[in-house]
């Protein structure tokens, strides 16, 4: 009975997004013509080269124009990282207790991730130093070393994170972050102003303050997750 | 001319479609799922197809990524829309954070009851 009612629910669900959908076709051009700066879509690919030399335009959205909106995106990271340390909350007595859920891994396991690791945190530095040239970011580069840190996590049984390390490499992230936009706010006018100098656009120094949140976030995005699977992963077993 | 509408037409319905039935199959396994992990992982695909959905919206017909590229400085007009690529960024950070909690959440009450099955955790019932 109750499958009966879920499936009219669905079929009623579909229909309705079906017919929205159908409202809107697939693949039109919807920001119009980038130059007349009609839309907000067609200012940003229009200024964003020219005002912050920034090639990758998502990433000038994400960071400079709803700079204010990923601060709290991160924070909202920050928020979920401490609300899961407090929920699976360990008292110090059961500390011995503790032992990894999965077994150790073989040895082809463990020397294949210790070879890897270091590749896929260069990878990730990669991607979220050139976050403002390529596709990737901040966001995406810290979560490429989090699965540096997980691959580390599931084949050494006795690898540990560091707990004390990751609050410092986050905290550090984050008052870069807020520091950078209250700089902004003192010289520029606003919160998060670009006051650094543009520079030439596609150069690796270039954007002003753009790489470096960039950077700061991607810093900050690799302690946070890799704290979230070392608190996963270290969940003590059933008695 | 008339194959490419048709072409275009099946483009259209696959991409809505598959976001549309990512959202549906999500729903369905948080409605008629019992298992916690299974309905964490229904909401996780509701937000895929949610994803999805967003980036589907702003795509542009023969639209490039909007990243600009030594020798094509000038090419915004080709580009698709990036505000919605952005705000995918965004959801996509905010769905790890909801699912982490989520699961940190029914470890909690697998652990209280002995069970992650919500039919069988009696004290929720009255």
């Amino acid at each position: 009975m109750k499958k009966v009612l879920v499936l009219v629910l669905l079929v009623i669900v579909g229909y309705f997004l079906t017919d929205t959908f159908n409202l809107i076709p697939f693949g039109e051009n919807r920001i119009g013509n980038p130059q007349d700066e009609e839309t907000v879509a067609g200012y940003y690919l229009n200024n964003t080269a020219e005002k912050t030399s920034v090639a990758n335009t998502v990433t000038a959205i994400v960071v400079n124009y709803r700079g204010f909106d990923t601060l709290g995106e991160v924070t909202v990271l920050f928020l979920a990282t401490t609300g899961l340390g407090s929920i699976l909350f360990r008292r110090k007595e059961d500390e011995e207790e503790i032992e990894r859920i999965n077994k150790p891994s073989s040895s082809l396991m463990q020397t294949g991730s210790r070879v890897l690791f270091p590749l896929i945190a260069l990878l990730g530095i990669y991607v979220f130093i050139h976050g403002h040239l390529t596709p990737g970011g901040g966001f995406q580069g810290g979560a490429i070393i989090a699965t540096g840190f997980l691959l580390m996590l599931i084949s050494y049984k006795n690898f540990k994170a560091g707990h004390t390390m990751l609050n410092w490499v986050e905290s550090i992230a984050g008052i870069t972050f807020v520091t950078i936009g209250l700089w902004g706010l003192l010289t520029g006018g606003t919160f998060l102003e670009n006051t650094l100098p543009a520079g030439e656009l596609n150069n690796l120094i270039s954007g002003g303050v753009i790489p470096i949140i960039y950077i700061a976030v991607g810093f900050k995005v690799a302690a946070e997750l890799t704290g979230v699977l070392d608190i996963l992963l270290n969940i003590k077993p059933k008695k | 001319m008339q194959d490419f509408e048709q072409y275009n037409s099946i483009i259209t319905t696959g991409v809505y479609g598959s976001a549309i039935a990512l959202i549906l199959i999500g729903l369905y396994a948080v409605l008629i799922k019992k298992h916690l992990i299974k309905i964490v992982i229904g909401l996780s695909i509701i937000d895929a197809g949610v994803h999805l959905l967003f980036v589907a919206i702003g795509y542009i017909k023969g639209g490039t990524a909007p990243i600009f590229s030594p020798g094509n400085e000038d090419a915004a007009q080709q580009m698709v829309d990036p505000v919605p690529q952005a705000l995918v960024l965004t959801a996509i950070v905010i769905g790890f954070a909801v699912t982490a909690v989520a699961l940190s959440l029914v470890i909690r009450l697998y652990k209280h009851h002995n069970t992650a099955r919500i039919d069988q955790i009696k004290s929720l019932k009255w």
